[in-house]
């Protein structure tokens, strides 16, 4: 297994800043999510570190040593395509061979790391398919086969799960962690959905226009944003900003929140409380409810603070006295405010 | 109503085209088994002119002249072709759209000004007629034909399976060979075939090209028709037209592009 390193990385695409400056350490053996909206650099970081793209400066470097004279053939890697990019001419078991072949392993040898691999990802079975013949789960599961058996030193998984349901795609999940821990591989994923990355990840990093904005363990950077793009794009926060004053933060509407840590503050969406009469905590705020969205066990109440757009998530039951629209009454602790650097 | 009329109009139409593109083919096909050295009628079956075809060391030689010049520009033509298509497609050369563009018109100038040009290039640059003269003419010839095939059938090509390819440690010439050419592999078959066709039934470039005395097929035909028809033309002809509609068929069934193996 394998350190990966990048150092100052920059890409340009005419006037587009792909890359900007992107230094980050790969753990070995770790699980890196890379997350960030569509467009916002994770692919051609990926495909940076795998050769495909070659930075305008800065370097990648593998435990140490630089690769930017290394060929993709030669550096070592496994790597997921979105779409899967199996051979269509070769079975399941060629596909997966593929990579053993090359390197000119024994067929003996060959045969023998295919069938274990097969085996690892639950496909024993159907090594003689052809890619056609097989569900869009099972196509999945033999992209990540031919990828890692190889025993590459890094693992790079260019949205590996989007194609897939939302049900397959949670079952998918569990199985590239339980894959990922068997086999120890240096791997860096890529996801724009945050709750993928924030359930597979030890390390998160988030980009947002070329920019590394935030990394870190999914918990540390969840539980405190630090700035209001990581915080709303990390689970739904809703932003607050004003003036601080000697008794709290002086809201535009003249409402003071008291304890306010910054002058922008973040609370998010399971931490607000909706009441239609007022309510006795010290931080509340008079706003309106735009629309009750029912969605299972889980309910979502859309409102509006002074045009602004605030969002709060609670059990069904939290809602149950609530009218479907109406002016009611807001409230957090003063614990649940995420201070944020930058207004 | 209308449209069963319309309906009607319309296979009428089609059964005109394939009359008039057909019926001299099989005239001609039922005469070099016709008996009469004058085509007279009534039609009485005889084999003989394809036995005189047999005897005759003169048509032979040429035929046999024509398959080996053909088959030497199809292996050409086709390797260089499909090289030149994968390149194109694979890398960003300067000016590819323009040379893209100057694959066409080839296809489009009349051969006679095309075999013209030729004779005076290979003058001009000293090699002047000769069998090497007729092969490079083919070869030109052919060149376009593959390369418009062939492209057409990498254009449904998927590139990451390049890329996947060469992330599991294949270089340039085995993710060629290994993924890329196993997928045009149809659209190469059907360049090869029209390729060959080219080649085959060339005449213009042939004449000019080859020295006296080293005739081809269509060149020997050419002039034995300018001497006086025989059933035995008719014969030989039809051989030809057989083995033409067979490639062409089978390249047409190849080159239905995209289509999943
Ligand atoms: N080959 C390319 N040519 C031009 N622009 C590109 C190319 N690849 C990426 N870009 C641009 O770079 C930015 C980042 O793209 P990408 O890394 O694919 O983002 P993501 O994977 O996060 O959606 C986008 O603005 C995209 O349009
Ligand atoms: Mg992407």
């Amino acid at each position: 297994m394998a350190v990966v390193r990048t150092e100052g990385l920059v890409k340009t695409y005419g006037a587009t800043r792909a890359l900007d400056d992107i230094t980050l350490t790969f753990p070995d053996g770790g699980f890196f999510g890379l997350l960030g909206p569509s467009g916002s650099g994770k692919t051609t970081l990926l495909r940076a570190i795998a050769g495909f793209v070659i930075p305008d400066s800065g370097r990648v470097f593998i435990d140490d040593a630089p690769v930017e004279n290394v060929p993709v053939e030669a550096r070592e890697i496994g790597m997921v395509f979105q779409n899967y990019a199996l051979f269509p001419n070769m079975t399941v078991a060629g596909n997966v061979g593929f990579g053993l072949e090359v390197r000119k392993v024994p067929a003996a040898e060959r045969k023998r790391r295919v069938a274990e691999v097969l085996d690892l990802v639950q496909l024993g079975e159907l090594g003689d398919r052809k890619p056609h013949e097989l569900s869009g789960g099972q196509r999945q599961r033999v992209a990540m086969a031919r990828a890692i058996v190889t025993r590459p030193r890094v693992l790079l998984l260019d949205e590996p799960l989007s194609a897939l349901d939302k049900s397959l795609r949670v079952e998918m999940q569990i199985e590239l962690k339980r894959i990922q821990r068997e086999v120890g591989i240096t791997t860096i994923f890529v996801t724009h959905d945050q709750e993928e990355a924030l359930t597979l990840s030890d390390q998160i990093g988030i980009l947002r226009d070329g920019r590394l904005v935030r990394h870190g363990p999914p918990r540390e950077v969840y539980d405190n944003p630090r700035d209001p793009f990581t915080a709303q794009f990390l689970g739904e926060a809703n932003l607050f900003s004003g003036t601080p004053e000697p008794g709290g933060l002086r809201l535009a509407d003249g409402t003071l929140i008291p304890g306010a840590p910054t002058a922008t503050i973040a609370v998010r969406a399971e931490d607000l409380r909706i009441t239609l009469d007022e309510p006795a905590a010290p931080i509340r705020l008079r706003a309106r409810l735009r629309q009750r969205i029912f969605a299972g066990a889980m309910g979502t109440c859309v409102l509006d603070w002074r045009g602004n757009p605030l969002k709060a998530i609670g059990r069904d039951q939290d809602f149950a006295g609530l009218p479907a629209q109406g002016d009611v009454w807001l409230s957090w602790d003063s614990a649940d405010m995420i201070p944020l650097s930058e207004g | 109503m209308t449209n069963r009329f319309l309906a009607r109009l319309g296979r009428i139409y089609l059964g005109l085209i394939l009359f008039f593109l057909y019926a001299p083919i099989l005239a001609m096909a039922a005469m070099s088994f016709n008996a009469s050295e004058f085509y007279q009628l009534p039609f009485r079956f005889s084999t003989e002119w394809y036995e005189r075809l047999w005897r005759n060391d003169e048509i032979l030689t040429a035929a046999w002249r024509s398959v080996w010049i053909a088959v030497v520009v199809t292996v050409l033509a086709t390797a260089a072709g499909t090289a030149a298509s994968i390149a194109l497609f694979r890398y960003d050369i300067p000016g590819k759209r323009i040379l893209q563009v100057l694959l066409f018109p080839p296809i489009a100038i009349p051969w006679l000004i095309t075999g013209t040009a030729m004779l005076i290039f290979f003058f001009g640059i000293g090699v002047g007629r000769g069998t090497p003269s007729v092969i490079v003419g083919h070869v030109a010839l052919a060149l376009p034909y593959v390369i418009v095939v062939v492209t057409a059938r990498l254009s449904t090509f998927d590139r990451t399976l390049e890329e996947a390819a060469r992330s599991l440690g294949a270089g340039p010439f085995t993710v060629t060979m290994r993924v890329t050419v196993p997928w045009i592999l149809p659209g190469i078959v059907a360049g090869a075939l029209f390729a060959f066709a080219v080649s085959f039934d060339q005449f213009v470039v042939s004449y000019f090209l080859s020295e006296p005395g080293d005739t081809t097929l269509p060149v020997l035909i050419y002039t034995a028709i300018r001497k006086g028809f025989t059933p035995e033309i008719n014969a030989i002809s039809t051989i030809i037209i057989g083995l033409s509609m067979a490639i062409m068929l089978v390249a047409a069934r190849y080159a239905k592009f995209g289509g999943e193996r």
